[in-house]
């Protein structure tokens, strides 16, 4: 009797769960609906919750209305020059701060920690400043440059490459191997999981970043999709089918991203943690 | 430089000369960029919190008034209120949904996955997403919120409701990061412990109180400092949710920065109040890493 009472316990936990979890996910069907209604049908009551037949209008205004694509182009840029260029210079860094003894790798160790306590959104204005300075405003440079240097990258390679054994790389230097040798063939292929888990990460974070671009940018093609939304919003006023349709094709692609790579995001966020 | 006693002297032995710049050459790209973009600017919102600098940096060095300046200024200290109530509307209880969420998906089995992506996807979005997304929603006249609830609150006009919505929709956005490390730290426990419990004739309610919380406390104490160090910086949400309003009863720290800075054209003033949050964290920070190294002490 009481193992039956147990699992229509467990039955109705899991139901909850699951409304909980449709409820969770509402908002974003809401949007994608929003996004394939007419915008006179939108405002209309009671709601449609359901988008048939679909109604493509918006998207079509969007694209032939604002430099959507363009945006793309310039996120997907900025954010791949970002991952690339971040997780090669951690990988370097954490392989010297790893197995080299060298003056100063104590002084790296606790800039790194600081680093990691200063907030970005304290240092827009000397950054802004710099940028002006250097000319880059309103250029990719001038987004790509303050967001390559991660600390928290650097702590999760050294905290994976800490783990490899140091005979590896003694057999491999005693047959004449050098250490970007060992690093490339040896260390990275070894911990191939992480670098991609922090890859991806560093990807969606640099395609989400707002304040940054938000701050560096105002010339309307040089922005990136997520601060460009913005200003589709404030162009169309009251648009709510115009604004959905440039929030779901913002979303996709780190969305998809996410929806592919699901376990590496989450090994990654859970070692960038610290927790395993 | 001593070398590490586990390195083998006689491999390294012969290319000890080579160890610095070799080292350094694997440091340098890093370091190029870390301090040029994080270091040099550190060090310069410091200097410039000292000057009457314009957005562009030209400027002279004044001494304290910026300070001095800042300690009366009645709009600095709303504005820290504001982002005090915001810490308080969404550290707590960001991570107790956050543990409540985790508790949920790690009793499922086939259906954990998706609903762990369900509960994290929101996470991965841009922030304007969500902020659109939630102007929709929460529209006074054809919000669906208000349209399903029957309520005729306006939401991020009325000022009362403007920041426990803003904190709503953070809590939406971002409880998935909490939730997949409390995942994580529940599955760090070995479930020899609740094995051993339950032959000791412990209920699962007695488990949940003497064991999951004391041994999930290392991953609370975490996520709660995660929390406070990154509400304190809250921006994109008000920025784009209310702009300040209504009558700037959402202006927090950053917002009046970037006010100052690139409204006002007051470069130094906003330096030294991006300075006074750098500290006020820090010392917040400080205390609540203390606060909870002493419970996990006892």
């Amino acid at each position: 009797v009481k193992s039956h009472r147990f699992s229509f316990l467990r039955l109705t936990c899991t139901v909850l769960t699951i409304i909980m979890a449709l409820a969770w996910l509402f908002p974003l069907y809401w949007i994608a609906n929003t996004s394939l209604t007419s915008e006179s049908d939108t405002i209309a009551l009671p709601p449609s919750f359901v988008p048939l037949p679909p109604n493509f209008e918006a998207f079509a205004y969007v694209i032939e209305n604002s430099p959507i694509f363009r945006w793309y182009f310039n996120t997907v840029l900025v954010a791949s020059v970002i991952t690339v260029v971040s997780i090669l210079v951690s990988l370097m860094c954490a392989y010297a701060l790893s197995i080299m003894e060298f003056k100063g790798k104590g002084l790296i160790n606790i800039w790194l920690l600081l680093g990691f306590m200063i907030p970005f959104g304290a240092m827009v204005i000397p950054l802004f400043m710099l940028m002006n300075q250097m000319h880059l405003v309103n250029s990719h440079l001038g987004v790509i440059l303050p967001q390559i240097a991660t600390p928290l990258s650097v702590i999760v390679f050294k905290r994976f490459f800490d783990q490899v054994p140091k005979d590896f790389r003694d057999a491999a230097t005693i047959d004449g191997a050098s250490d970007f040798h060992v690093l490339f063939n040896i260390y990275i292929p070894l911990n191939w999981s992480i670098i991609w888990a922090m890859a991806i990460i560093t990807f969606i974070g640099a395609w989400n970043n707002f304040l940054w671009p938000f701050i560096v940018t105002n010339s309307t093609p040089m922005l990136t999709i997520p601060v460009g939304m913005t200003q589709v919003q404030s162009a169309y006023g009251v648009a709510f089918a115009k604004t959905s349709a440039v929030a779901v094709m913002a979303s996709i692609p780190t969305a998809i991203a996410y929806l592919i790579f699901q376990k590496r995001v989450t090994q990654g966020v859970v070692a960038a943690a610290g927790i395993k | 430089v001593s070398l590490k006693s586990d390195v083998r002297p006689e491999v390294l032995a012969p290319k000890k000369g080579n160890w610095l710049p070799r080292a350094w050459l694997f440091v340098a790209p890093f370091l190029l960029f870390y301090v040029a973009f994080l270091i040099y600017p550190a060090i310069q919102v410091a200097y410039l919190s000292f000057t009457n600098s314009d957005i562009t940096g030209q400027g002279s060095f004044i001494g304290l008034q910026n300070y001095v300046e800042l300690i009366r200024d009645p709009d600095f200290w709303a504005s820290l209120w504001h982002t005090l109530y915001f810490i308080l509307l969404t550290v707590v209880p960001n991570t107790a949904v956050g543990f409540f969420l985790a508790l949920l998906v790690t009793r499922l089995k086939r259906l954990r996955l998706p609903i762990l992506s369900a509960f994290f996807l929101p996470y991965v979005l841009p922030v304007s997403v969500v902020t659109t997304g939630a102007l929709w929603l929460l529209d006074t006249n054809f919000g669906i919120i208000n349209y399903l609830t029957g309520s005729t609150i306006s939401w991020f006009q009325d000022p009362n409701w403007a920041m426990p919505a803003v904190a709503v929709v953070t809590i939406w956005w971002t409880v998935g990061f909490n939730m997949l490390l409390f995942i994580a730290g529940l599955q760090n426990i070995s479930p020899e412990v609740y094995e051993a419990a339950a032959i000791d004739g412990a209920s699962s309610l007695q488990r949940f109180i003497y064991i999951t919380c004391p041994l999930v406390w290392p991953v609370t104490s975490l996520v709660l400092l995660l929390q406070l160090i990154a509400q304190f910086k809250i921006f994109d949400q008000v920025y784009l949710l209310t702009q300040g309003g209504p009558y700037n009863s959402t202006v927090v720290v950053l917002l009046y920065m970037y006010r100052q800075a690139f409204q006002q054209n007051r470069g130094g003033y906003a330096a030294a109040v991006a300075v006074a949050l750098l500290i006020i964290m820090l010392i917040g920070s400080a205390i609540a890493f203390r606060a909870m190294q002493g419970r996990r002490s006892k």
